[in-house]
């Protein structure tokens, strides 16, 4: 195979990468993920010659990366990756968004993130290319961009018969806020904290480590253990704010308002550590700006073990109720050949059994010392996603007891080397949602070229689309609040 | 059943007794202070600052593009600018949010935001907002979000977020208003009804933030309509949202 073997957050020098023909390149990818690898990310970059399409596969068991490398002239063709790997599609469409090069044999190269093709600039959001379900019974309905709640924009299109939805169309973009181009032109700590405001550690972290990988400069075990133990502050406090809004959707108010508040506590510890409840100013490149000293991490401690006892009690509660469950098992139902064919991944492929956590397959930083022992779920309904977020909670409760084993509180920032030149980087962190991706690449003075971001939804929209399909058209915000996607994330 | 009461007993009361005086944590960054006659940084102001908030020579603190992110305090030597944890930051007017030597917090917060007589009357015991997204990180969003929930609980002062334009009082904006989302943030403006307010929340929405250099945003909302609070922070914190709104509607 004409695949580079890397780690991910670690280097390599650019001319290193295999340059291969284009058509070799797509039926190298397909085959090595048809032989148990998987996609962490599909991307184009422009040179003066065309598009360069990079292709970087993940291989869990052996903690390794690949990555190859093709040339398409601009404009030009080459046969898809999709036709033979469906969890291709929405990176083949991606890159036919943004560059105009055309994968041959994709079946729907549908927007993304822009209305038509980033070239054509006369098209209009509302002009997005819908499928059409069609039949005397069939009627539709469309939800967004604005939506009910205080949430995010989206638009949902709904083809139902009665109550009953046989197909969801997702359309995204309205958020684009051109962060990638950003990146390149500021290359800048702050738009990785607002790249999704959920997962500030995550996706900061991602960029931070990438930073460190591309100038080779080493940060300290007590810094990288206080990184981990925000990342897993930052998990558990989500998860009870979907613990919360998923009781909310099912009218289950105890639930509601015992995780709301609880949560409340949580990210309260957060801006006790770093002045900020969602973790913002903490991770910097070379290290981290706020220690963990030895009266806060008693207070941390304290903490998670009053409400870890209030987490038990109010989950051994919710999770016996009969309303509850009625309302959540065998709804929104992904199973596990789905979710590996789609490429999903994070804590919602784990709760259909498709076992994937950077945390456990690449390690980094601080989970080199402590081990992740991955969790899932089997059965990939709306009960399977909700009772993992309490089996992660306690997980990351656990992780942080042991974390705070490695933090001595001392060298917490380390000068930052300069970037090395014409360098190339993967950087993986399990976000909260899963698997967050930083590719990045120098140019011939250090500077940053190309920054790719790949935030876990863009893995896990299409699963929320197969969820629904053969529901009823009111579960649907039960099962949207069960994978909590991202938008911002998504349209970068 | 059983179960259900032990856990109500468990949760006991959890709303913040009196939101007007609640102290945050001192890690908190809010309130920038900057020291009497501080009239040259010692350090590249452009290069510290993410988003041009903070001005050299004179020295000035435009809350309205701060991040809060406290990179400046730290790059002080003699400790000339200090972010305080003084959460009440909103104001009436992009003017008034920008700091400069010597601003006391408290005579901020006094003049920060006037109750107009009008507002008090229309909308003081009853307030119904319709948020738009429009390119925000979801940070302001979850924020806004937890201004409702038991801890903070602003349905005590009739302020809520409705689920429709039309039912709606007035319109709350996050984001840096991107060009995907501007035609449904100036259709759901107009769908609600007058008399109507506009509450900008959050450094993005107020600025465009860490974004302002962005060409996929369209921010010509704002220079068709007047804002009436702007609520600084990256993110909000909801008790700079609670305490800004009711300043604005008149609570003592």
């Amino acid at each position: 195979m004409n695949f580079l073997r890397i780690k991910s957050q670690a280097a390599v020098k650019r001319e290193l990468i295999p340059d291969i023909a284009p058509e070799k390149l797509s039926a190298e990818t397909a085959l090595m993920c048809n032989e148990g690898k998987r996609i962490v990310s599909l991307f184009g970059s422009r040179e003066d010659a065309g598009v360069r399409v990079y292709s970087v596969l993940a291989d869990d068991e052996a903690s390794s990366l690949y990555v190859s490398s093709a040339l398409v002239k601009e404009g030009g063709t080459y046969p898809s990756i999709t036709s033979r790997l469906f969890s291709a599609q929405l990176f083949e469409r991606e890159i036919h968004e943004e560059f105009g090069i055309i994968p041959e044999g994709h079946p729907w190269l549908k927007p993304v993130r822009y209305p038509g093709h980033a070239a054509d600039k006369n098209l209009k959001m509302e002009e997005y290319p819908f499928f059409i379900m069609e039949g005397n019974q069939v009627h539709e309905v469309a939800v967004g961009p604005v939506h009910a709640g205080v949430i995010e924009p989206g638009h949902f299109r709904f083809m139902c018969t009665g109550e009953k939805v046989h197909h969801l169309e997702i359309q995204l973009g309205y958020q684009h806020r051109g962060v990638e181009k950003l990146m390149k032109e500021k290359d800048s700590v702050f738009l990785s904290e607002s790249t999704a405001g959920d997962t500030v550690i995550g996706h900061s972290l991602a960029y931070c480590r990438a930073k460190e990988a591309l100038s080779g400069t080493e940060v300290s075990d007590s810094a990288e253990a206080v990184r981990a133990v925000m990342l897993e502050l930052e998990r558990a406090g989500v998860h009870l704010g979907d613990l919360s809004a998923l009781a909310g959707d099912i009218a289950y108010l105890p639930g509601n308002a015992v995780f709301g508040a609880i949560r409340t506590m949580i990210i309260n510890t957060s801006l006790a550590i770093c002045g900020s409840r969602f973790g913002r100013g903490i991770i910097r490149p070379g290290g981290v700006v706020f220690g963990i000293d030895g009266d806060l991490q008693e207070q941390v401690n304290n903490t998670l073990d009053e409400y870890e006892k209030k987490i038990d009690l109010t989950c051994s509660v919710m999770f016996e109720a009969s309303s509850v469950l009625s309302r959540m098992q065998t709804t929104g139902v992904v199973d596990k050949k789905t979710a590996e064919e789609i490429g999903m991944t994070g804590m919602a492929a784990r709760a259909s059994g498709y076992e994937v956590d950077c945390r456990a397959d690449h390690p980094f930083g601080a989970y080199t010392h402590v081990p992740v022992y991955k969790r899932g779920m089997k059965n990939g309904d709306v009960f399977a996603r909700a009772y993992l977020r309490y089996v992660e909670i306690k997980q990351s409760f656990k992780l942080i007891r042991e974390l705070m084993d490695y933090n001595r509180n001392i060298n917490l920032m380390a000068d930052m080397k300069p970037q090395q030149p014409s360098m190339f980087v993967v950087s993986l962190t399990e976000g909260w949602r899963g698997e967050i991706s930083h590719c990045v690449m120098t140019d011939k003075e250090g500077k940053i070229e190309r920054y790719k971001i790949k935030d876990p939804s863009f893995n896990n929209w299409p699963a929320l689309a197969l969820a629904v399909r053969g529901n009823g058209i009111s579960d649907f915000p039960l099962c949207n609040k069960s994978f909590n996607l991202s938008y911002c994330g998504f349209d970068l | 059943m059983f179960g259900i009461i032990k856990v109500r007993i468990m949760q006991g009361d959890q709303a913040i007794p009196d939101v007007k005086k609640a102290v945050l944590n001192p890690a908190f960054r809010g309130f920038p202070v900057i020291s009497p006659g501080c009239g040259r940084l010692s350090f590249d102001a452009d290069k510290i600052c993410p988003t041009g908030a903070l001005k050299n020579d004179p020295v000035s603190i435009d809350m309205g593009k701060c991040v809060f992110c406290g990179e400046c305090g730290r790059a002080c030597k003699n400790a000339e600018i200090e972010m305080s944890y003084c959460h009440h930051i909103s104001a009436d007017s992009r003017e008034k949010l920008i700091i400069k030597p010597g601003d006391k917090y408290l005579e901020f917060e006094d003049a920060a935001v006037m109750a107009r007589a009008e507002i008090k009357r229309l909308f003081g015991r009853s307030l119904k907002l319709r948020q738009v997204s429009a390119g925000g990180c979801n940070g302001c969003e979850m924020e806004l979000n937890a201004c409702t929930n038991v801890n903070f609980d602003m349905g005590r002062f009739g302020i809520d977020f409705v689920a429709s334009p039309r039912h709606a009082d007035g319109i709350v904006i996050t984001g840096p208003v991107t060009k995907n989302m501007a035609p449904a943030l100036e259709d759901t403006y107009k769908a609600i009804a007058s008399p109507k307010i506009i509450i900008a929340a959050g450094t993005c929405a107020i600025s465009g933030g860490i974004f302002k250099d962005s060409e996929e945003l369209d921010r010509s909302f704002f220079d068709r309509h007047k804002v009436d609070l702007y609520v600084p922070g990256c993110q909000v914190h909801p008790l700079t949202f609670v305490n800004g709104v009711l300043r604005f509607l008149g609570h003592k």
